[in-house]
């Protein structure tokens, strides 16, 4: 009865954020396609959720969906690029082959890769009553030098950000 | 074999009493059966208390106004939210031509569901000792409890913002752009503020952050510079006066939702409400205690009876209904912030404040609990770690209100204009002849 409602839903989940990422590469509006990458993200945490990472998924739905995405959406609507424009990417017969290339290539891969077994990790969820630990320990003993140095680099991107904004022709 | 339970659910608790262990929670088709039955009486019971919010609101702005009121249909205007709905309901759809329509009927969903599905997290009162179990008090007993809120309710400004550029009309979309930015300067803070109570608790589960208050006293008195961050960003998360700049009828029609008619206009109001109830339903579990009954401890042991249940349902809804009065009484007493106030207000102190408490409340637990003052209840009733947390926070609310009392941080209406400030709005009205002959 589990395993079964586990398969349904992991196939539900699953199938929609694969249509939802294929809708996303095809619309030609950009405000749909930016919603449709919003439900794939949507969709891969809840797939999270069923791999017992609720942290991730949560973190999934409120950095990707709940805050990136709506970045994205805002400057598409105050650059006014919402409308569907006629101009294309597709770039000649040359494009097309090479994009199937590497589609082939991308499939070939996924399917070597899925017969290679992979070790199952067991026993690492340890209890259900904080979520947060198990990522949080590692993050702040191990790995803190990463951790700090990827901070930094964060905060260098925003102030570089401001100032690119800042040197404007009308600031002095 | 449902009605087989059914039967056995109607039937005497003492002849089963040797069949189950009261402290274990509910599994198999009995957990099945009461999720059913919470998320029916929750999503009921949220539904109705949103259409009776809109009639209390109108109520009490009449007590407010020293008017009457709502009075001619039911009594005393208690049916005035049923015919309000029906005439939602009968009224004509409008479709505006340029509309974008996939997404204009899209967006109020967008808005209504994230707003009604953030309350499932909520514990609402003590578990219950069914026959088959122990009963958690909320629809959802997810460990990320909190984070889900935030996820969820951070997806609350798709509807708004897509309202806004979807309807193609020019109030809309600077009502939709004012609200999504407001919503996400806001979201900011309010997650912050939150951090304060998840150090405090250790974890991100609402049940353990209720526990952890049972056993230490409410998070208010603690953590009060948190509690107070929150309680102005959930305003502005609501976007409820005085933060209501989507909306501002004044300057931009009715904002966002100038073009919905009907029942897809109802949504959003009904939206509006239900996260109302969910913004005071967190700042009653985080900083109030949650179901906790102040002053004993006898509602927080086992065995859990259904009087401890009631009582604590009841103290958790007093509690929910004094913060939904709050937000009327706020609405009718402080007028809307300007709109370059409101974000100055954001980004400029409230951020600030929230990450330079984080650093403080951290430092203090760190402190406190390498000197092993005691989190449990000491002397008189009251914690140590608690108490002394709670002197910092009053030393620290004295220093704050101080400088927000300066008036120099949200840039108020009298505050004075940068020579270069002026020198571009000068040039800006000499720039267009039509707006300087009008004498301003």
């Amino acid at each position: 009865m589990n395993t079964l409602l586990y398969t349904f839903h992991f196939y539900l989940f699953g199938l929609i954020s694969i249509a939802s990422a294929v809708a996303f590469v095809t619309r030609k509006s950009p405000v749909a396609a930016a919603l449709w990458l919003v439900n794939t993200m949507f969709c891969l945490s809840a797939l999270y959720v069923m791999l017992d990472a609720q942290f991730i998924g949560a973190v999934q739905v409120l950095v990707y969906a709940g805050a990136i995405m709506v970045v994205f959406l805002f400057v598409v609507m105050l650059l006014n690029l919402g409308q569907a424009s006629d101009v294309t990417d597709m770039r000649g017969l040359g494009g097309r082959l090479t994009a199937g290339l590497v589609g082939l290539a991308m499939l070939a891969e996924l399917f070597a890769l899925s017969r290679i077994k992979f070790p199952r990790l067991t026993g690492a969820m340890g209890d259900h009553a904080n979520v947060v630990n198990p990522i949080s320990a590692p993050l702040f003993h191990e790995y803190l030098l990463p951790f700090e140095v990827t901070s930094v680099v964060l905060l260098v991107a925003v102030v570089g950000a401001v100032v690119l904004a800042k040197r404007g022709p009308g600031a002095s | 074999m449902m009605l087989a339970t059914l039967a056995v659910m109607a039937s005497d608790p003492v002849v089963y009493h040797t069949y189950y262990d009261p402290l274990v929670p509910v599994t198999a088709l009995p957990w099945l059966l009461y999720t059913i039955l919470k998320m029916i009486i929750v999503f009921t019971v949220l539904m109705v208390g949103v259409a009776m919010l809109t009639l209390a609101e109108r109520k009490i702005s009449a007590w407010i106004q020293d008017r009457i009121g709502p009075n001619r249909t039911g009594y005393g205007g208690l049916l005035q939210p049923a015919a309000d709905g029906l005439k939602n309901i009968m009224k004509e759809e409008t479709y505006p031509d340029a509309a974008y329509m996939p997404l204009f009927i899209l967006a109020p969903m967008l808005s209504f569901i994230p707003s009604l599905i953030t309350f499932a997290v909520i514990p609402f009162a003590a578990p219950f000792s069914s026959r088959w179990g122990l009963v958690e008090m909320s629809v959802a007993d997810v460990p990320i409890g909190f984070l889900y809120i935030l996820a969820i309710s951070s997806l609350g400004v798709y509807g708004i913002v897509l309202a806004g550029w979807s309807s193609n009309n020019k109030y809309s979309l600077l009502g939709g752009l004012r609200s999504s930015a407001q919503m996400i300067s806001y979201e900011i803070s309010m997650g912050m503020a939150a951090v304060s109570v998840l150090l405090l608790s250790g974890n991100v589960s609402l049940q353990a952050i209720v526990h952890q208050q049972q056993t230490m006293g409410w998070n208010v008195f603690p953590l009060l510079i948190g509690f107070f961050i929150f309680c102005v960003a959930s305003f502005a998360e609501t976007n409820r006066l005085p933060f209501d700049m989507p909306e501002a009828e004044s300057e931009l029609i009715a904002g966002y939702h100038t073009e919905y008619s009907a029942m897809k206009f109802s949504m959003f109001f009904i939206a509006e409400y239900s996260n109302m109830v969910t913004a005071s339903a967190l700042m009653v579990t985080l900083f109030f205690g949650g179901w906790d009954i102040p002053g004993t401890q006898w509602d927080n042991i086992p065995p859990w009876t259904l009087l401890k249940f009631l009582l604590t349902l009841g103290f958790f809804f007093t509690k929910l209904l004094f913060f939904l009065f709050l937000y009327m009484w706020i609405r009718w007493t402080l007028p809307r912030f300007r709109y370059d106030q409101l974000m100055s207000l954001g980004w400029k102190f409230m951020l600030p404040l929230a990450l330079a408490y984080i650093v403080i409340t951290g430092g203090a637990i760190l402190v406190l609990d390498m000197l092993q003052v005691p989190r449990s209840v000491q002397w008189f009733g009251i914690s140590p770690f608690w108490a002394v947390l709670g002197v910092l926070n009053l030393v620290l609310a004295v220093l704050v209100f101080v400088i927000l009392d300066r008036g120099r941080i949200i840039s108020p209406a009298y505050s004075r204009l940068s020579p270069l400030h002026i020198a571009r709005l000068r040039a800006m009205s000499a720039a267009r002849p039509f707006a300087a002959s009008q004498g301003d």
